[in-house]
C-alpha cells in the first residue's frame, strides 16, 4: 500500500514537472529579429560560398543583401517560417534551404538516422538480455561447480581473480 | 630534381609491389608448408627489407619536392600552382600539401614512415608483423601508383616556365595550416596500422588479443593526432575564415570526424575483448570501418564529390579510391567470413546494467553518431540520384540530429565509470549516482538562476536548450569522474598516510590507462561546456570611421585610426580599434585586411583579431570597406567559452599521454606505498562498487 502511495506520488511529480516544461516551452515568445536571425540560419547564401545566409561574411556578396532585405520583408509582412522558406526554396530552388524540408523523400533524411537509432538500440538491448540470459545459468553453473569442487587455495584463487576484474585493466 | 623524384616515385612503387607480392607468397607458402626453392622466412625478411627500402625512396620523392619548392623550380607545375618567390619559408612546406600531388604524397610519405617503424620492430612477433607489413605495402602501392600515374607530383609544366608561381591559397597562409594537415593525415594514415594488423591477425587466426596489445599503442597515438587535427582545423577556421564559429559540418570537416568516432568506439570496445574475450567480431569491424572511412574522407576531400567550403585540391581521382576501396572492403569481407570460426566470443555479459553494457552503448551511440554524419554528408547525392535534385545539408540538420545523441554519449561518459564490470546492484547505483545527479540539477537551476532560459526565441534552433542540458550533464560527468578519483585516493591516503594529491597521483600511476582515461574525459567535459557556449553568441556588425564607436556585450570598441603595411607577398590595412569597459581602457585590437599579390592579381583576406579570455571571445573582423559609401565594415562577436574548447583538447592530450604511460607495477606500487604493507591487505578499488 505504501509503495503504491510513493509511486503514485512519485508519478504526479513526473506529470507536473513535464506540465511545467511544457508550459515554459509554449511560452516561448519571438521578436522579429530573432526569427530573421533564426531563419538567417536555416538558409544558404546563394553566391556559392557554401555558408549560412546569417552567417555569410564576404563585403560585396552579391546575394547576400538581396536575401536578407527578401527575409525582412516577409517577416514585417506577418508570414510563417514555413511559408517564408517555401518561398525562398520556389524563387532559388532546394539548395537554398540549409537542411532538407521534412516532405517528400526529403523525410527520409530525417528519419534515417533515428530509425537507424532506435534498430540498433532495441538490437543491443535484445542481444544484451539474450547474453545474460544465458552466461547467467551458465556462469552461475559453473560457480557453484567450481566452488564447490574447490580447494580453500582455489577458492580464493577464484575470489581474487573475481576482485581484480572489478579493479584492474582499463576503465 | 624534377627526375630524381618522378624516379625515386617509381623506385618506391618498385620496392612496395615487391613487398606485396614477395611478402604474400612468402606468407602463403608458411601458411601451406608447401616445399619452395628459396627459404619462405628468408623470402618474407626480403619483403620486409623492400619495405624499409621503399621509406627511403618515398622520403627522397619527398624531399625533391620541397627542395624543389624552396628552389623556386616553377617547371614544375605542382610549384608553379602552388607556391611563389615571395612566399614565406614555412608555407613553402605548406605548399607540400596544400594541393591534391603533394598531399597525395606526403600520405604516401607518412604511411612509409609508420610502415619503416613497424619494420624495425618486426622482431616483437614475426609472423604477424609479416602480415602487417604486407598489408601496408598494398595500401602503399595503391597510393605510390596513384602519385606515378593519376596525380604526379613532379609533372612538368608544359610551354614557356614563369619567372613566378601563382602563390599559395591565401587561406592556407596561416601557422596552423604548417601543422594541422600532417596532424590530420598522420591521424588519417596511422589508422593503416591497426587495421594491418586486424587483418594480418585474422588472415593467420593469430591465438589471443595479442595483436590488440601490439597496437594499443598505435591506435592511441593515431587517435591523438587525428583529435589534434581536428582541433587544430577547428582552431583554423575560427581565426582565419572570418565568421565566428569553428565548426560548420562541412563534409570536409565531416571526412575527418567520422574515423574519429569509429576509432573512440574501437578504443572502448578493445577493452571487452582484452578483458572477456568478448566482441571481437565487432573490433574487427570497427578498425576495417575506421580505415574505409579516413580513405572516405579522402576520397571526399579530393575527388569533389560533394561541395565543400574547403576541398582545397579536387580531381577526377575519385575512381582510383572507389576502386580501391572496393578491394579492401573484398579482402575484409572474405577473410572474415572464411576465418570468422577464429572470432568466437568467449563470454556473454551477465546484466544489462553493468561496464559491458556501458561499452556496448557508448559504441551504438558513437556508430550512431558517425551514420548520421555519412548519412547527412551523402544525402545530397542520394537526392540528386533519387529525385533528380540537390539540396542541402547543413547546421541545422546536424544540430538537430547530431547534437541530442552528442549530449547522450556525454551522459555515457559519466555512467559507464561509475557501473563496475559484470553486474551491480541497485544499492550501488544509487551510491554511485545520488551526486552527479545532485550536480545535475543544482547545475541546471543555477543556469536557469544566471538567465539560461530554454523558452525564449525557439529553445532548440537557438542551441539554448542543448547548452542547458550540455552543462548540467557536463557537470555531473565531471562529478562523476571527480568522485572516482578521490574514492580511490581516499584507500590510498587511509593506507599511507599521504596527503589526497599524492595519493591521486600514486593512484593514477598504479593504472594510467583508466585514470588516464577519466582526463580524457574530463577534457571532453570541458570541450562540451566551451560547445555549448556557443548558443549565447553575439555579434554586431558596423561601418566605422574615426572616432566612431560600437558596443558589444560589457565593451565598447572605439576606431582611432587606419594604417597600412606592405611587403612582397602582400598588402594590408589594419583598423585601431581602442577596447574599453566601463570607461576603462583595455587594450588595443588590430583587425586586419590584406591583399595578397597571386596569379598577377589581388586576392583578399582577413586576418581576424581575437582577446581571449575564460569566459569568451572578443573577435573583430575587418570585411573591408563598403563599395556604396566608402566606409571601413567592422563586425565583432562575443562567442562566451571558446578557450574552453581548446582547454579541453590540451586537457584531452594529457590524459592521452597519462594513458599511454606503462603503469607502475605491482611491486614498485608496493615500494612507494610501504606502509599499506603493513597496515592491511590492499582493499580492491572496484569501479564505481
Amino acid at each position: 500500500m505504501g509503495s503504491l502511495l510513493r509511486r503514485s506520488s512519485w508519478m504526479r511529480s513526473a506529470q507536473a514537472s513535464l506540465l511545467a516544461i511544457a508550459v515554459c516551452f509554449s511560452l516561448g515568445a519571438s521578436d522579429s529579429s530573432a526569427r530573421i536571425d533564426n531563419l538567417g540560419h536555416r538558409l544558404m547564401c546563394t553566391c556559392g560560398c557554401a555558408q549560412l545566409l546569417g552567417e555569410c561574411d564576404h563585403v560585396g556578396c552579391p546575394s547576400r543583401g538581396e536575401e536578407l532585405a527578401t527575409l525582412g520583408t516577409a517577416v514585417a509582412a506577418g508570414q510563417t517560417d514555413q511559408q517564408i522558406l517555401d518561398a525562398f526554396a520556389a524563387k532559388y530552388g532546394a539548395t537554398v534551404l540549409a537542411a532538407p524540408r521534412t516532405q517528400g523523400f526529403d523525410l527520409v533524411a530525417w528519419i534515417a538516422p533515428f530509425a537507424v537509432f532506435a534498430a540498433a538500440l532495441l538490437g543491443t538491448i535484445l542481444l544484451v538480455r539474450r547474453w545474460s540470459g544465458t552466461s547467467g545459468v551458465r556462469a552461475g553453473a559453473a560457480a557453484s561447480n567450481d566452488l564447490a569442487t574447490a580447494s580453500p587455495e582455489e577458492k580464493e584463487r577464484i575470489e581474487r581473480i573475481r576482485r581484480e576484474t572489478g579493479a584492474e585493466g582499463g576503465f | 630534381m624534377a627526375a630524381f623524384g618522378s624516379f625515386a616515385l617509381l623506385i618506391a612503387l618498385a620496392l612496395a609491389a615487391y613487398n606485396l607480392f614477395a611478402g604474400t607468397i612468402a606468407l602463403r607458402l608458411i601458411a601451406t608448408g608447401q616445399p619452395a626453392r628459396i627459404s619462405p622466412e628468408r623470402l618474407a625478411d626480403t619483403a620486409r627489407r623492400a619495405g624499409i627500402a621503399g621509406f627511403f625512396a618515398v622520403s627522397a620523392a619527398a624531399f625533391a619536392l620541397v627542395w624543389s619548392v624552396f628552389a623556386n623550380d616553377f617547371s614544375i607545375t605542382y610549384i608553379m600552382e602552388h607556391s611563389n618567390r615571395a612566399l614565406p619559408a614555412p608555407y613553402k612546406f605548406a605548399a607540400m600539401w596544400s594541393g591534391q600531388e603533394g598531399s597525395l604524397l606526403l600520405w604516401a610519405w607518412l604511411l612509409g614512415t609508420y610502415g619503416f617503424v613497424l619494420r624495425l620492430r618486426h622482431k616483437t612477433d614475426v609472423k604477424l608483423y609479416a602480415y602487417a607489413g604486407t598489408i601496408l605495402a598494398g595500401v602503399q602501392v595503391f597510393f605510390l601508383l596513384i602519385l606515378n600515374f593519376a596525380a604526379p607530383p613532379f609533372a612538368l609544366l608544359k610551354g614557356v616556365i614563369p619567372q613566378d608561381g601563382n602563390g599559395l591559397n591565401p587561406l592556407l597562409q596561416y601557422p596552423e595550416m604548417v601543422i594541422h594537415p600532417p596532424m590530420l593525415y598522420l591521424g588519417y594514415v596511422g589508422f593503416s596500422v591497426p587495421f594491418a594488423f586486424a587483418l594480418g591477425a585474422l588472415m593467420m587466426r593469430y591465438p589471443g588479443e595479442k595483436w590488440i596489445h601490439i597496437t594499443r599503442s598505435w591506435t592511441m597515438v593515431t587517435w591523438l593526432f587525428l583529435t589534434c587535427g581536428i582541433f587544430l582545423g577547428m582552431h583554423w577556421a575560427y581565426a582565419v575564415l572570418g565568421w565566428g564559429g569553428y565548426w560548420g559540418w562541412d563534409p570536409v570537416e565531416n571526412a575527418s570526424f567520422m574515423p574519429w568516432l569509429t576509432g573512440t568506439a574501437f578504443l572502448h570496445s578493445v577493452m571487452m575483448q582484452e578483458r572477456k574475450g568478448m566482441m571481437k567480431s565487432w573490433n574487427v569491424w570497427l578498425i576495417f570501418s575506421t580505415f574505409l572511412l579516413t580513405m572516405l574522407g579522402t576520397l571526399l576531400t579530393r575527388a569533389g564529390l560533394v561541395s565543400s567550403v574547403h576541398a582545397f585540391a579536387q580531381s577526377s581521382i575519385g575512381t582510383w579510391f572507389i576502386v580501391f576501396m572496393g578491394i579492401v572492403l573484398a579482402v575484409c569481407i572474405f577473410t572474415y567470413i572464411y576465418q570468422r570460426g577464429h572470432l568466437k566470443t568467449e563470454h556473454h555479459l551477465e546484466s544489462l546494467v553493468s561496464r559491458e553494457s556501458s561499452f556496448l552503448f557508448n559504441n551504438l551511440v558513437l556508430l550512431t553518431a558517425c551514420f548520421v554524419i555519412l548519412w547527412g554528408t551523402l544525402f545530397p547525392i542520394l537526392s540528386e540520384y533519387v529525385e533528380g535534385s540537390k539540396v542541402t545539408v547543413g547546421a541545422p540538420f546536424y544540430n538537430r540530429v547530431a547534437v541530442p545523441i552528442g549530449l547522450f554519449l556525454l551522459f555515457l561518459t559519466g555512467v559507464g565509470p561509475l557501473l563496475p564490470w559484470r553486474a551491480t546492484s541497485f544499492k550501488s547505483i544509487r551510491r554511485n549516482f545520488v551526486l552527479p545527479v545532485i550536480a545535475l540539477w543544482s547545475t541546471a537551476i543555477v543556469c536557469l538562476g544566471v538567465g539560461v532560459r530554454p523558452w525564449v526565441n525557439g529553445a532548440f534552433s537557438s542551441g539554448n536548450f542543448y547548452a542547458l542540458v550540455a552543462f548540467s550533464v557536463g557537470v555531473a560527468v565531471f562529478t562523476a569522474v571527480l568522485t572516482e578519483f578521490l574514492r580511490g585516493a581516499h584507500v590510498i591516503t587511509r593506507q599511507t598516510g599521504r596527503d589526497l594529491f599524492s595519493a591521486t597521483w600514486l593512484l593514477t600511476r598504479r593504472n594510467t590507462r583508466r585514470y588516464g582515461g577519466y582526463i580524457v574525459h574530463i577534457g571532453v567535459v570541458v570541450v562540451v561546456v566551451g560547445l555549448a557556449g556557443s548558443a549565447f553568441n553575439r555579434n554586431v556588425e558596423t561601418e566605422m570611421g574615426l572616432h566612431d564607436k560600437m558596443h558589444i556585450g560589457p565593451y565598447t570598441l572605439e576606431c582611432t585610426g587606419f594604417t597600412q603595411d606592405s611587403n612582397a607577398n602582400y598588402d594590408s590595412e589594419y583598423a585601431l580599434l581602442d577596447v574599453t569597459k566601463n570607461g576603462k581602457p583595455l587594450f588595443e585590437m588590430t583587425p586586419e585586411k590584406r591583399a595578397y599579390h597571386l596569379g598577377g592579381g589581388d586576392q583578399p583576406q582577413t586576418m581576424v583579431a581575437i582577446h581571449s579570455v575564460p569566459t569568451w571571445d572578443l573577435y573583430v573582423v575587418y570585411e573591408g570597406t563598403n563599395p556604396d559609401t566608402g566606409r571601413p565594415i567592422i563586425k565583432a562577436f562575443l562567442n562566451p567559452l571558446v578557450g574552453w574548447i581548446w582547454a579541453g583538447l590540451v586537457i584531452m592530450v594529457l590524459g592521452t599521454f597519462v594513458a599511454l604511460t606503462p603503469s607502475l607495477s605491482p611491486a614498485v606500487a608496493a615500494l612507494r606505498a610501504p606502509a599499506a604493507r603493513s597496515v592491511a591487505p590492499e582493499p580492491v578499488l572496484k569501479g564505481g562498487d
